[in-house]
This record gives C-alpha cells, sequence and structure tokens, in this order.
C-alpha cells in the first residue's frame, strides 16, 4: 500500500479551503499550519501563466527527515505515511532542517508536527479532511499501489510533475499539469 | 519573470520566511565540540607517542578544558530542543542513519573518557591529591595501566567528534549549502586547528609551541584548501549549489566569511605564525586567538547561512 495524492493545478482555485479545513481537523495551533498554497505567476502581461498548487508534506519514499531523527520518532506508518510520535520526539530541528519542502514545523508544545494525510480518517476509510471538502475536486487521494484506485486513473491519464525530485525524496505528491 | 508565492499565508514559526531553526546553540556546539575533538586527539596522539614528558600541556593541561567545553556544548544543546522533556529519548535507540543519533552517543562515551583522562593524571600535577574514596583510587590505578588503551579509544573517539560536527550539516541535503562531504573534513581539520591554538595558548615550553604552531600552520593550509575546494565544487555544481556559493561570492555573507574567517582567522595567524617560526617574537595570545575566533565565526556563518540556502521549485 502507498497512499499518495494528486493534485489537479488546472482545477485548483486557490481558496485555501483545504488549509482551513485540515486546522481545524487537526487542531492545529493558530498562526501554523500543515498545508498551503502557492501560486506561481510567470511571464509578462499579457502572456501570463498562473499556476496554483495546494501543497503539504510529500510523505516521500525516501523521506530526508525519517533518515536524520536521531530518536526515531519521525517514522513511516500506514500505507507510508509519514508521522512523528510526539512523546518520542525531542524537538531537535534535525527534520525540519532536513526537509526540502519546509513542510514541518515545531509545535508550541515542543515536538515537531506535520501533515498526516489525515491517518486517523484515512484508518475508518474516508479521504483526508482537505480532500473531503476541496470545493473543486481537484484534490485526489488514494493508493497507487492499486492500479484501479481513482488516483492511479488519474496519473495514467494526465500529465503530472512532482516537486524537486532532484533532491533525492520520492515525493508522493502528483501535481496534475 | 516568473515569481512563487505562499498565498495562504502561510508563517511557521522559525521555518518561514526563510528556516530558522537553529541559533546560537548549535554552532556554539559544533565550536566547543571541535575544540574538545581537537585537545583530546593531540592529548591521546602524544601519549601514544610517548611523549608527554616533552608535551606535557598537550597530554595533561589542555585536556583539563575538555569536559567544562563538553558540558557547555551539551548544554547548548539541550538548550536547543524544543520537546526538552524527551531529551532521554536519544540514549533510547542508536539510528545510524543519522549523523544527530550517533554525535549523541559519541558525547555520550567522550565526556566521561575526558574526565576518567584528567583523573589519572590528578597525582601527577597536583602532588598530595588524595581521591578521599578507597574505590576511587583502586580505580585509578586500574586506569592508568591501561592509559593506552584509553587513549587509543580517546583518538577514536575524538575523530569521530570533529568529523561529525560537520557530516551533522552535511547529512541535509535539502540545504544546498551544508549538502557537500567537504564539510566534514573541513569542521575536523578546523577542531584540530583550534585545538592546537588552545594548546599553544597553555603551553609554557618553547618546543611544544612550536611544534603546535606549526600543526596549526597546516591544518590552517588544509583548511583553505577544503574551503577553496568546496567554493569549486558549489560552482560546478547544480543550480541551488551555485546558489548557495553565491551567497559568499557577492552575497549576503561575503564581508563576513572573507574577512571573518579566511582572513582574521586563516591568512593572518598563519602569517603570524610563518613569523613565529622564523624567529620573530609574536604574543601567541594574538594566533590562538585569532584562530578560535576564526572557527567560531566558521561556524556561526555555516550555520546560519546554510538555514538561508535551499531549493526553489
Amino acid at each position: 500500500m502507498r497512499f499518495a495524492m494528486a493534485i489537479d493545478t488546472k482545477k485548483c482555485v486557490g481558496c485555501a479551503d483545504c488549509v482551513v479545513a485540515c486546522q481545524t481537523e487537526n487542531e492545529v495551533p493558530i498562526g501554523y499550519c500543515r498545508e498551503w498554497i502557492v501560486e506561481v505567476n510567470d511571464g509578462t502581461y499579457p502572456q501570463l501563466e498562473m499556476e496554483i498548487r495546494s501543497e503539504r508534506c510529500n510523505h516521500c519514499t525516501n523521506s530526508p527527515c525519517v533518515r536524520c531523527c536521531p530518536t526515531g520518532a519521525s517514522h513511516y506508518d500506514y500505507g507510508g505515511i509519514v508521522l512523528v510520535t510526539p512523546h518520542k520526539c525531542i524537538g531537535c530541528g534535525a527534520c525540519i532542517s532536513s526537509c526540502p519542502y519546509d513542510a514541518r514545523y515545531p509545535h508550541p508544545k515542543g515536538y515537531v508536527d506535520k501533515c498526516t494525510f489525515c491517518i486517523h480518517r484515512v484508518k475508518e476509510g474516508l479521504s483526508p479532511a482537505c480532500v473531503a471538502v476541496c470545493p473543486t475536486k481537484c484534490l485526489y487521494f488514494g493508493d497507487t499501489d492499486d492500479p484501479r484506485s481513482e488516483i492511479s486513473q488519474v496519473l495514467k491519464r494526465r500529465k503530472f510533475k512532482r516537486l524537486i525530485p532532484e533532491a533525492g525524496t520520492d515525493p508522493n505528491l502528483y501535481f496534475l499539469i | 519573470m516568473r515569481e512563487e508565492l505562499i498565498v495562504s499565508g502561510r508563517m511557521n514559526p522559525m521555518v518561514d520566511p526563510t528556516l530558522h531553526i537553529w541559533h546560537w546553540q548549535i554552532p556554539l556546539y559544533l565550536f566547543v565540540g571541535g575544540v574538545a575533538a581537537g585537545i583530546l586527539f593531540f592529548a591521546a596522539l602524544y601519549y601514544i607517542m610517548g611523549r608527554e614528558k616533552e608535551y606535557p600541556a598537550a597530554v595533561k593541561w589542555a585536556p583539563f578544558l575538555t569536559p567544562f567545553l563538553l558540558v557547555v556544548g551539551l548544554g547548548a544543546l539541550f538548550l536547543d530542543l524544543n520537546h526538552k522533556a524527551y531529551f532521554w529519548q536519544l540514549y533510547l535507540t542508536l539510528r545510524l542513519e543519522s549523523p544527530m543519533s550517533w554525535g549523541a552517543w559519541t558525547l555520550m562515551v567522550i565526556t566521561p573518557l575526558s574526565v576518567i583522562w584528567i583523573a589519572t593524571w590528578m597525582k601527577e600535577l597536583k602532588p598530595g591529591w588524595n581521591w578521599r574514596f578507597a574505590f576511587l583510587n583502586r580505580w585509578e590505578t586500574w586506569f592508568i595501566r591501561y592509559r593506552t588503551a584509553l587513549a587509543w579509544v580517546m583518538l577514536i573517539s575524538a575523530v569521530i567528534l570533529g568529523v561529525y560536527t560537520g557530516i551533522l550539516l552535511s547529512a541535509f541535503n535539502a540545504r544546498p549549502l551544508w549538502n557537500t562531504s567537504i564539510l566534514g573534513p573541513l569542521f575536523l581539520a578546523s577542531s584540530f586547528s583550534t585545538g592546537a591554538a588552545v594548546i599553544m595558548l597553555m603551553s609554557k615550553n618553547h618546543s611544544e609551541r612550536i611544534l603546535f604552531s606549526r600543526i596549526d600552520l597546516m591544518m590552517i593550509g588544509i583548511e583553505l584548501f577544503l574551503i577553496i575546494h568546496m567554493f569549486m565544487g558549489f560552482l560546478a555544481s547544480t543550480q541551488v549549489q551555485i546558489d548557495a556559493a553565491h551567497m559568499f561570492l557577492g552575497g549576503p555573507y561575503t564581508e563576513v566569511f572573507w574577512i571573518f574567517v579566511v582572513i582574521l582567522g586563516l591568512l593572518l595567524p598563519a602569517a603570524l605564525e610563518i613569523l613565529e617560526l622564523l624567529g620573530y617574537k609574536i604574543p601567541i595570545l594574538i594566533t590562538a586567538s585569532l584562530v578560535l575566533i576564526g572557527g567560531l565565526f566558521l561556524r556561526f556563518i555555516m550555520v546560519y547561512a546554510g538555514q538561508a540556502s535551499r531549493y526553489l521549485y
């Protein structure tokens, strides 16, 4: 099993509903966020291009954060989801420094926090909060090891890119372009 | 024109707008850990070579500083943690993939070793010293008997400590400035150089000072070579590493790096050491302080600049 997410940059309008849903679902402290929207503006008027991406932890298959963690608090969980065990985390910041996507942050309680792909929902067969609320249905979540899953079908059909694959992390967020 | 904006207002403390998760604690620790590694390396080396009579400052006196340096370093590391009450989790596991894990274990080995090392010299350096408890006296005799073995373990763990301070940073491929294997040898050379500077300061014997001036000069030569090599490597590498090099070649760290690290921390002390070896009288305090300040600046600049260097996508 290999959980992944595909983000349709052609459909995303950057409303940040996913960001707020995540903050609400996961009780993210005020002033922090586990996911965010990036807007890329390319070219000069009138030849302009715009890309909007909903970004979060890439739950990399070769995660530098899991490798760098001195206590094993950062680990691979169910379906390859990268998680932090708060009571094992010493808050040294090694994983934060090691993440090329800056997807992690120090929680005010001391441990390091990040996107969990809403593992508590996924284990119950639900989709992550961000996917569930997306008004344009531009987020696809599922198992890429299962060729019949919606995400596998979408990735077969559409062109996609991944962010900084050259960092060697083998990320699992696919941006449909 | 291309601009990338985070439009959802992400402003995670210590991560945005640029990473600043590590402050003064980490570079301070890298520096004092390096100095301690340098001192203990030379102490073990010259003891193994049987030169403890000729070089008393290196083998016996300077190691007295190392437990304090290591404790300051450990204290700084502890202050750096955000989840301090759980620090003991470090010592429930050994993760070979994580430099921070084996660094923590190395510190756990070398700190008591440094205490034992100086304890075995107490009676010799302070005649009339008594350990008060019989079992301590028994331990002392035992450790003095196996001092050579102790020196070997100390030699190896000092090298690991010195190298690890660099590898800790170079393991982060997300920060292009750190992601170079030169950093391990560079920090090791710097820790030998700063360790030699402390020994020079503490030495009262001319031949020992001359020896450590020579060693220091050699280490400075190696550091300069490695720094040039590092920038050559960066400039011949990918765009993110070219950008990282430009932080030092016209970017925000240019002046502070070339003035404080290269000129004041390496070239000037090297010139003073050459003059000293030629027979001129140079106050050792000036040379040694310049080397130490240069080493401290090197750690600070690398840690801060590294956090500002990143991939852009």
